[in-house]
C-alpha cells in the first residue's frame, strides 16, 4: 500500500511540511430534512453561478439533479415504497454481522459500502421498527475528497492539488481545461464549467433569469472543501448552514469514529439499512474524506457501489508491464541467442 | 421543543417552512423523542418522523376530539394537574346548551346577525341564576361585535375579563354542570371510528397516536404540539388551536420544560408583528383598538379589558394604557384628558384585508400602502385582490424587488383575460425600494417570544430604506405639512412623540426605538431611567413604555435582545441568548412545572419549585408567578389582581388563574371546539346536521362564489379537495425567492401533488400540465404525481385532495413565475380573528394547459353555472338544517348578501 492504493495519509504523501489534521465530513442523511440550504450556502460563498434551465424536473423535489461544475453539494430525493424499504432493510442486514461468526474479518472488506459499527448485534433487540408504507429519502452529495484521488492523480498541469488539510482542489488559473480529471474521478463529481447560461426559453409569459457574468468558464470544478475558508479556521459554508447537523464537519479520523456510532446507535434501534459509505480506507480509493450514512444501497442515491481510483492498479499495471518488457527482453535475448548460434 | 419526549406536528410543515427552528425537533428526536407528523401530505417533516399520518385538509377537531375523548373516557388525564391548574371543577351557568342538545349549535345562536349571543356560556354564578357576567363597561357585548373587531386576537398574552374570580367549583367533579361533565358529553360521539370516517386516519394510526401522546405526558415526560397556518386558516381556525389547548391542559402539557403548543411563525417576526400589531383590530402588547359603542370612554376601555376584581395582571390594563399613551403623546397626555385616550381612532367595524379589499372595489378606499406583503399573489381570492388594486387613486409598494402587487396594471392575469386595459387604470403607483434585514438593525420576535438583535451589516444600496427610517420621514413631512393646522383631528399627529436621534446618515436609531418600548420613569426620583419590569408601570402619569409585555427589554439601559452568548450560557432556559417577553420569562405558566405544593413533578421535568427557606420560587428560569406567593396561599379571591391569585393559580394572565379546558368567554364561534367542514367543502358533516361554521364571516359576492357543498345540487362540479402550502426553496408569495436565482432554480416552476389514484381517473401524467378549477379561478400547473399524497377514505367514498404551493405568480420581473394558487382561494373568514380559510377548498383538476385571454373567463364561468353556483351557496341558509337545528328564534327571513360587502 502507499501513495497509489490502501490506506494512508494523503497529507504526508503529498510531502506537507506542515501537519495538519485531515479534514472532512460526515454527512447523516437520516437526520437530512431536504432543505437545500447547504447548496444554497455553497453556491453563495463560493459565488457558483445557478445551474439548469429552470424547468422541472418532475423527479421527486430534486430540480438540480446532480453534482457538477457550479453545483458542489446536491440533495437528492428518493420516493420508495413498502417493497424498496424492505430490500433496503435486507441488504443492510446482510452487511452488519448480526452476531454471527464472521466469514471475513473486517480488515478484508474492500467494498466502500459496509456496516463498520464494530457490532455485535447478538445482545440487542433489532426487531425493526414498523415498515412504513412509504419514504421519503434525502441526502446530500459532495465531492469525496478520496484518500487516492483519481482527479489529482491524472491532473496532468498540477491544477489539482493535495491541501494540508488533506483535501483536493483545483487551482482554476493553472487548469487548462483538458478534462482528463473529469474522466478520472470514480464518482463523476468533477466536470468542465460550461458558459452557464440556460439556452433561452420559448414558454410564453414566463422569462428566464439573467446571471452576471460566468467565472471560470472553460476550467474544470469542484468543491474546494471551503479551502479558503479552512485557513481561515472556519467551518465549511454547508456544514455551517445545515439546520439539523445531517452535514458535520471536522477531523476525518473523529468523523468516522462517530459514523460508527451512529450506525451501530441505528442498527440497535433495528435500522438495520442504515450503513456507510466511503468508511473503509481499505475500498477502491482508500476510504473518502467525505463519508455518508445511508439508508439504501448507494445506487439508489446515485452513487457507485463501489468506486476503484484509476490509480489502485497502477502498481500491478507496472509489474505486469514490467514483466512484459522483462520477457520482451528475454525473448529478444533468446532470439539474438539463437541468431547467433546459427551463426556460430 | 428540544426537551420533549413526544412531538406532535400537525397543522404545519415544520421541517419544510420552519428549517431553522426544526434543529430543536431534530435535537429531541437524537434524544430519543418520538416526532408525529398529520399533515394531508407526506412532507419533508413526514421524511424524518417516526410516523407520517395522513389526514383530510380540515379535519382536525374531529382528530384532537376524539384524543380529547380518549383521554377523559380511559382515564389518562393528569388527575393532580388537572384538578389543581384547570377549570374542570368550575361550574358553568345552567342556561347553557351544548351542541349535543342543539343539533350542532350551542345556546345563544341569533340567526339575525349570523352570530351567538354569549351569555350564557358564563360560568355559574355563586349566588343562584345566571352566570359570571363580564365587567359592566361591557356587559354582554354581543359576538357580532366581537368578531367585527376580531376580538380573539387580544388573548396573545392573558385570557378574557370576567366580572369577578369567585368561581363554584365542584373539586368531585361529579356535578354535571362541571366542565370535566361538560367536556365529557360534548366529545363522547368523538371516536376513533368518526376520526376514520371524517379523517380518513385508520384506527391502527389513531391507536399510534394516541398511545404515543399519553404514553409521553404525565409526571416524568412531556409532549409538545406544534402547529402553523394548517390550522389557523380555517373558518374555525381558532377552535383547531382550542382543541389542542384542551388535550394538552388534561393531559399536564402546560408551562413545563418539553410542554405546550407551539405557534410556529411563517416569518422572522410574525410574533413581533402581533405585539406590536400591524393588524387593525390591537394595540401593542394585545391591548384591543377600541370600538365605537363599546369603548366609549376610557373606563369603558379598561373595563372592557379586565374588571379589577378578578385575578392576575390584566387588572393592572390601566397602567399599561395609560403608559402607552404617555409613550406616544408624552407630555400632552394628562390625567385630565384621559392621557389622550380619544385620540385614538375608533373601529366602526370589520376593518381586516378583506373587508378593505371589499371596499376598495366599491370605491370607498383611495389609497394602499403595501408593505412585507405581495397581496396580489399572497392573498385569497388574487383576482379579487387586484381589480380591487385598480380601483385605488394611489397605491405605494415598498419591496425589495418589482413585485406582481407593483405589476399588475400592466402584466396581471387580468390584462390577459381582457377584463383591465392598463391605459383604462387611474391608479397612480409608486415603488419604494426596501432594505433587507442586513441592511438595517432591529429586533426580531421568534414564535418563543423571544426577541433577537439583528446588527446592521451594510448601508441599504441606492435608495433603499428601512421601515423605520421610512416611516419616521414619512411622519416628519406630514407633521410639517400640517404644523399650522388649527384642526382638532390634526392634534394626534401633532403632539404625537416623533423625536428619535438620528445618526450620521439622517437614520433614526433603532435602539431608541426600543428603548422607547421598553418603558422609563418620566417623573419621580428616578425620571429618565428606563424601567425593567412591567409591574413598576403606574397609572398616574409617571410611567411611559410603548408595549407593557416588552418591558425588561431594555433594563439597565442595556439592549438585553442583543446577548449572545454561546448555547445561551450554561443555564438550561438558555437565558443569555436574546429577551424573552414577558420579563424574560422562557416558559409562560412556569408555576405548572411544579405539582400544588410547589414541588417539581419530577426530577426529570424540574424547572421551577418552590424553596420553603428562601421563601420564594426558584428554578432555571424566571418565575411567571409573584415570587414569593406560597403554594399554600389563599388570598380571599375577591381582592382582585394579582394579590388575588391562589399559590396554585400558575395561569396569571387568567381571569381566574386557571387553565381554560372550557371557554366561558374569548371565542365568538363556541366554548369548545366542534367539527364543521369547511365553507366549501365535498364532504358532509357526519357529526351534526349543521354542515359548515355557523358563525363564519362570508362574502357573498359574485367575485367570491363557492362551490356547492356535500349534499346540495352541483357538489359533483368541484369534487377534490386542495390545500395550500409552502416550500422551504420559497418564501410566501415569492418576492424574497423568486428573485434570487439560487432560490428559484431549487423549485422553478408551479406545480400541483397529487395521488397516483387521481392522475388515473383524470389521465394526469407526471411533469405534464394540468389546469386547476375553483368557483373563483382555474390556474395551470405542472403535475407531480406521487405516493406522498394519499387518496383517502371519507364516509365510505375516495376523497383525492390537490396540494399547491403558492409561491408562483404572473409577472416578468421575478426569475421564475407561474400561475397563483391563492386565486383558487375564496374568501370565507373565521370569526374570532378573520383570518381567511386557505387550507381547505373544492375544485375540479383536468389534464393540460388553461385557456387563455376570454376563454378562461368563460371556461371559470362554464363551471359555476355547471354547479349552479350563486351568492347564495354555502352562504345561505346560514343554518343547514332548521328542522334538526334548534334555534331561537327560528331563522326566518335569511337574506343574501346584497351588492358589496356583507357581514356574514
Amino acid at each position: 500500500m502507499g501513495q497509489l492504493s490502501g490506506p494512508t495519509d494523503p497529507t504526508a504523501d503529498a510531502h506537507w511540511h506542515t501537519h495538519e489534521e485531515r479534514k472532512g465530513f460526515f454527512t447523516d442523511t437520516s437526520i437530512c430534512i431536504g432543505c437545500k440550504a447547504c447548496e444554497v450556502a455553497c453556491k453563495e460563498w463560493n459565488h457558483n453561478p445557478r445551474d439548469g434551465d429552470l424547468d422541472l424536473t418532475g423527479m421527486s423535489y430534486d430540480n438540480t439533479v446532480s453534482l457538477g461544475a457550479s453545483t458542489w453539494r446536491h440533495v437528492a430525493f428518493v420516493e420508495q415504497d413498502r417493497a424498496r424499504i424492505e430490500e433496503a432493510r435486507e441488504s443492510g442486514r446482510v452487511l452488519v454481522s448480526l452476531g454471527m461468526p464472521q466469514v471475513r474479518s473486517e480488515r478484508d472488506v474492500t467494498t466502500s459500502v459496509t456496516d463498520l459499527s464494530g457490532g455485535d448485534l447478538s445482545g440487542v433487540d433489532t426487531t425493526p421498527p414498523d415498515t412504513p408504507e412509504f419514504r421519503w429519502l434525502m441526502a446530500s452529495d459532495v465531492c469525496k475528497h478520496c484518500t487516492h484521488a483519481g482527479c489529482l492523480d491524472v491532473c496532468p498541469t498540477g491544477a489539482l492539488f493535495r491541501t494540508e488539510f488533506g483535501t483536493v482542489v483545483v487551482q482554476d488559473d493553472v487548469c487548462n481545461g483538458c478534462g482528463t480529471c473529469v474522466a478520472g474521478c470514480p464518482f463523476g463529481v468533477v466536470e468542465r464549467r460550461s458558459d452557464g447560461t440556460a439556452a433561452p426559453t420559448t414558454r410564453e409569459g414566463q422569462k428566464k433569469g439573467e446571471q452576471p457574468p460566468i467565472p471560470n468558464k472553460g476550467v474544470a470544478q469542484k468543491c474546494t472543501l471551503c479551502y479558503d475558508r479552512l485557513v481561515d479556521g472556519q467551518t465549511p459554508a454547508c456544514a455551517k448552514t445545515c439546520p439539523t447537523t445531517s452535514i458535520k464537519f471536522g477531523d476525518h479520523e473523529d468523523l468516522v469514529t462517530e459514523a460508527k456510532a451512529r450506525v451501530a446507535q441505528l442498527h440497535a434501534q433495528g435500522m438495520t439499512e442504515a450503513r456507510l459509505y466511503g468508511a473503509n480506507e481499505l475500498d477502491g480509493v482508500g476510504g473518502t474524506g467525505s463519508v455518508f450514512l445511508l439508508l439504501d444501497e448507494p445506487e439508489v442515491y446515485g452513487l457507485p457501489p463501489d468506486p476503484r481510483v484509476c490509480t489502485a492498479d497502477l502498481m500491478t499495471m507496472y509489474k505486469r508491464a514490467a514483466m512484459a518488457a522483462a520477457g520482451m527482453v528475454a525473448a529478444a535475448a533468446v532470439a539474438f541467442l539463437g541468431r547467433g548460434g546459427r551463426g556460430a | 421543543m428540544a426537551n420533549a419526549d413526544c412531538i406532535v406536528l400537525q397543522g404545519g410543515n415544520m421541517a419544510e417552512a420552519h428549517p431553522v427552528g426544526f434543529q430543536w425537533v431534530s435535537e429531541a428526536k437524537a434524544r430519543g423523542a418520538r416526532v408525529i407528523h398529520v399533515d394531508p401530505r407526506f412532507t419533508r417533516t413526514g421524511a424524518i418522523a417516526d410516523r407520517h399520518i395522513a389526514i383530510r385538509a380540515g379535519s382536525d377537531v374531529v382528530l384532537l376530539g376524539a384524543l380529547i375523548n380518549h383521554v377523559l373516557s380511559n382515564d389518562l388525564w393528569f388527575k393532580e394537574y388537572v384538578l389543581a391548574y384547570t377549570n374542570a371543577a368550575t361550574l358553568v351557568s345552567e342556561d347553557f346548551r351544548d351542541t349535543e342538545e342543539l343539533g350542532g349549535l350551542f345556546s345563544g345562536f341569533d340567526p339575525a346577525t349570523g352570530q351567538y349571543d354569549l351569555q350564557s356560556w358564563a360560568y355559574a354564578e355563586a349566588g343562584g341564576d345566571g352566570g359570571v357576567g363580564s365587567p359592566s363597561g361591557q356587559a354582554g357585548e354581543h359576538g357580532s361585535s366581537k368578531s367585527d373587531r376580531a376580538a380573539g386576537d387580544e388573548h396573545g398574552s392573558g385570557g378574557p375579563s370576567l366580572e369577578h374570580a369567585e368561581v363554584l367549583r365542584d373539586e368531585t367533579l361529579q356535578d354535571p354542570r362541571t366542565v370535566f361533565q361538560v367536556l365529557k358529553r360534548h366529545y363522547a360521539r368523538y371516536t376513533p371510528q368518526m376520526v376514520q370516517e371524517l379523517c380518513g386516519i385508520s384506527e391502527d394510526d389513531f391507536t399510534y397516536l394516541a398511545d404515543s401522546i399519553t404514553q409521553n405526558s404525565g409526571r416524568d415526560r412531556t409532549t409538545v404540539f406544534g402547529y402553523a397556518t394548517g390550522w389557523t386558516q380555517h373558518t374555525l381556525g381558532a377552535q383547531f388551536i382550542r382543541s389542542a389547548a384542551i388535550l394538552q391542559l388534561l393531559l399536564g402539557n402546560v408551562g413545563r420544560p418539553g410542554s405546550g403548543i407551539m405557534a410556529l411563525r411563517g416569518h422572522a417576526s410574525i410574533q413581533g408583528s402581533t405585539d406590536i400589531p400591524t393588524l387593525f383590530n390591537l394595540l401593542p402588547g394585545y391591548l384591543p383598538m377600541p370600538k365605537v359603542g363599546v369603548h366609549d370612554s376610557f373606563e369603558d376601555y379598561l373595563e372592557g379589558i379586565a374588571s379589577k376584581r378578578q385575578k392576575g395582571y390584566w387588572t393592572h390594563a390601566d397602567a399599561y394604557t395609560i403608559s402607552l399613551l404617555k409613550a406616544w403623546w408624552g407630555e400632552h397626555a394628562t390625567a385630565d384628558n384621559d392621557w389622550c385616550f380619544d385620540y385614538l381612532p375608533r373601529l366602526s367595524g370589520p376593518h381586516g384585508t378583506y373587508q378593505t379589499t371589499v371596499g376598495m372595489l366599491a370605491d370607498e378606499v383611495e389609497g394602499y400602502f403595501v408593505l412585507g406583503q405581495n397581496p396580489a399573489v399572497g392573498s385569497a381570492n388574487g383576482r379579487q385582490q387586484r381589480l380591487a388594486m385598480s380601483h385605488l387613486k394611489w397605491l405605494v409598494v415598498r419591496d425589495l424587488s418589482l413585485i406582481e402587487s407593483a405589476t399588475w396594471w400592466k402584466e396581471g392575469p387580468e390584462i390577459d383575460s381582457g377584463e383591465l386595459r392598463t391605459e383604462d387604470i387611474d391608479t397612480e403607483v409608486f415603488f419604494m425600494p426596501a432594505a433587507t434585514h442586513v441592511e438595517k438593525a432591529g429586533s426580531f420576535t421568534q414564535t418563543q417570544r423571544l426577541l433577537q438583535w439583528r446588527h446592521k451589516a451594510l448601508a441599504p444600496p441606492g435608495e433603499a430604506q428601512s421601515e423605520l427610517d421610512f416611516f419616521f420621514k414619512l411622519g416628519q413631512r406630514i407633521r410639517a405639512k400640517l404644523a399650522d393646522s388649527t384642526d382638532e383631528r390634526d392634534r394626534p399627529l401633532l403632539e404625537l412623540t416623533w423625536d428619535y436621534p438620528v445618526d450620521g446618515h439622517g437614520d433614526p436609531d433603532p435602539e431608541a426605538v426600543l428603548a422607547e418600548i421598553n418603558g422609563r420613569f418620566v417623573s419621580g426620583p428616578d425620571a429618565g431611567k428606563p424601567l425593567s419590569f412591567y409591574g413598576q408601570m403606574a397609572t398616574d402619569g409617571s410611567t411611559a413604555g410603548g408595549c407593557w409585555i416588552y418591558t425588561g427589554v431594555y433594563a439597565d439601559g442595556v439592549n438585553q435582545a442583543a446577548r449572545r452568548v454561546p448555547g445561551g450560557g450554561p443555564s438550561p432556559s438558555q437565558h443569555e441568548w436574546g429577551w424573552a417577553w414577558p420579563a424574560d420569562r422562557r416558559i409562560l405558566y412556569n408555576r405548572a412545572s411544579a405539582d400544588p405544593d410547589g414541588k417539581p413533578w419530577s426530577e426529570r421535568k424540574k424547572y421551577i419549585w418552590w424553596d420553603e427557606d428562601q421563601g420564594k420560587w426558584v428554578g432555571d428560569d424566571v418565575p411567571d408567578f409573584p415570587e414569593d406567593r406560597a403554594p399554600g396561599a389563599r388570598p380571599d379571591p375577591n381582592i382582585g389582581g394579582p394579590e388575588a391569585l391562589a399559590g396554585d393559580d400558575p395561569f396569571i394572565m387568567q381571569a381566574d388563574g386557571k387553565g381554560w379546558l372550557y371557554a366561558p368567554k374569548g371565542l365568538v364561534d363556541g366554548p369548545l371546539p366542534t367539527h364543521y367542514e369547511p365553507w366549501e367543502s365535498p364532504v358532509a358533516n357526519s357529526l351534526y346536521p349543521q354542515q359548515q361554521s355557523p358563525t363564519r364571516v362570508v362574502f357573498a359576492r359574485e367575485d367570491n362564489l363557492g362551490a356547492p357543498s356535500a349534499g346540495t345540487r352541483g357538489d359533483e362540479v368541484y369534487p377534490y379537495v386542495f390545500t395550500t402550502y409552502r416550500l422551504t426553496e420559497h418564501h410566501t408569495a415569492g418576492g424574497m425567492s423568486r428573485w434570487l436565482p439560487y432560490l428559484s432554480e431549487l423549485q422553478p416552476e408551479m406545480f400541483c401533488e397529487i395521488s397516483p389514484a387521481l392522475a388515473a381517473e383524470r389521465g394526469l401524467e407526471n411533469n405534464g400540465w394540468a389546469t386547476i378549477i375553483s368557483p373563483r379561478a382555474a390556474i395551470e400547473a405542472k403535475v407531480l404525481v406521487t405516493d406522498r399524497v394519499k387518496t383517502l377514505t371519507i364516509n365510505g367514498r375516495a376523497v383525492h385532495q390537490v396540494g399547491l404551493p403558492y409561491h408562483w405568480g404572473v409577472g416578468t420581473h421575478a426569475v421564475v413565475s407561474g400561475d397563483a394558487a391563492n386565486d383558487l382561494v375564496g374568501v370565507a373568514l373565521d370569526p374570532n380573528t378573520q383570518i381567511q380559510e386557505s387550507k381547505a377548498g373544492s375544485c375540479d383538476i383536468v389534464a393540460g394547459r388553461r385557456p387563455r385571454g376570454q376563454a378562461l373567463l368563460d371556461l371559470v364561468a362554464d363551471y359555476q353555472r355547471r354547479a349552479g353556483a350563486t351568492v347564495d351557496t354555502d352562504n345561505v341558509p346560514r343554518v343547514t338544517d332548521p328542522e334538526a337545528e334548534t334555534v331561537t328564534p327560528r331563522p326566518d327571513g335569511e337574506v343574501s348578501g346584497e351588492d358589496g360587502f356583507s357581514r356574514w
